[in-house]
């Protein structure tokens, strides 16, 4: 199946919850915003969000800005 | 005179330097530069996350003690605006934005139509909003109008360090706006904001100046009290400016005679 994930196309062998996702990158979870298909979740839904085909994701964080 | 304090969003703040987060040298000297400045309000931008290269989130160095003011750079329309607005309140950033909407790259000047719009909406959704513009009356009165908190004109193009170039628009902004004026851009000194707060901004917004400093902690310091000062000279009236001379000690020539 294949997801799109910070505008990029990326395939996944098989359904996988985001938060196990979310840790395949090697992320540190903490801080983290997620925008699952336009909506943004709390770090309590990571655990319930299953991925599946065609899902996108917005995987961003807080930066330095003026 | 007895000093106001500035409220923005119903928050009471005593520093009225507003300071960045960006291009610091290393995470480590944001803390210690914020808590340097005395400032309260701090801004920060949203970011994909890159994988290869996973950024610490700079919301770990900041105090506890700050009002959180994330900004919408890398919108281009009020829709982008909007979009990343609601994004970061969503994430547990307080209510407060920073309007950035861009579409020039090489001297990024504010797009102020579609700033308005994003305003309106944010507004009524319940942001405090912060318009980042190019100065300009009948924009900042239309802010006014449509629920902004405070206005916030260039004095530069952002991270120039040129000064108040902008000064005579700004100016009229002052004179005429009732909402909050925040010099936003192009200050690059100590003096440059001294000279925004003593013409009656009610404060200044500052990153660059201080974070590409050769010791940004220190020089956190210095425009706080260049801000401090500015306020204060403000506050005292200063005094005519004259073609010539008028002297300060008494002329009357006691040596005369002699």
């Amino acid at each position: 199946m294949r997801i799109k994930v910070n505008g990029q196309e990326e395939s996944l062998e098989q359904e996988i919850k985001l938060i196990e996702f979310l840790e395949s990158k090697g992320l540190e979870l903490d801080r983290l915003v997620i925008e699952y298909n336009k909506r943004v979740v709390s770090g309590e839904e990571w655990d319930d969000i299953i991925l599946k085909d065609q899902d996108s994701l917005e995987v961003l964080r807080f930066v330095g800005g003026g | 005179m007895i000093e106001e304090k500035l409220v923005i969003g119903g928050v009471k703040l005593e520093s009225r330097l507003f300071t960045g987060t960006g291009k610091f040298p290393s995470k480590e000297v944001i803390r210690e530069t914020l808590e340097a400045s005395n400032s309260q309000v701090v801004t920060m931008a949203l970011r994909r996350v890159d994988f290869d290269n996973p950024e610490e989130n700079v919301i770990n160095y900041i105090p506890d003690n700050f009002t959180l003011l994330p900004n919408t750079s890398g919108a281009r329309t009020a829709e982008e605006v909007v979009r990343i607005a609601r994004i970061a309140k969503a994430a547990g950033c307080g209510n407060w934005i920073k309007i950035e909407a861009i579409s020039d790259n090489k001297y990024l000047m504010p797009d102020n139509q579609e700033t308005i719009k994003a305003t309106e909406i944010l507004a009524k959704e319940g942001f405090v909003v912060l318009p980042y513009i190019s100065p300009d009356l009948m924009v900042a009165k239309r802010l006014e109008e449509v629920g902004a908190a405070a206005v916030m004109p260039l004095g530069a193009p952002i991270g120039s360090n040129r000064g108040l170039k902008t000064k005579e628009l700004i100016k009229i902004l002052i004179d005429e706006i009732e909402l909050p004026i925040i010099v936003d851009a192009g200050i690059g000194k100590p003096s440059h904001a001294a000279e925004a707060m003593e013409m009656g901004a009610d404060a200044v917004l500052v990153n660059t100046a201080i974070a590409t400093a050769n010791d940004p902690v220190k020089m956190a310091q210095a425009f706080d009290y260049a801000v401090q000062a500015g306020r204060i000279a403000y506050l005292a009236g200063p005094g005519a400016v004259k073609d010539y001379a008028s002297a300060s000690s008494p002329l009357t020539g006691f040596l005369k005679g002699e």
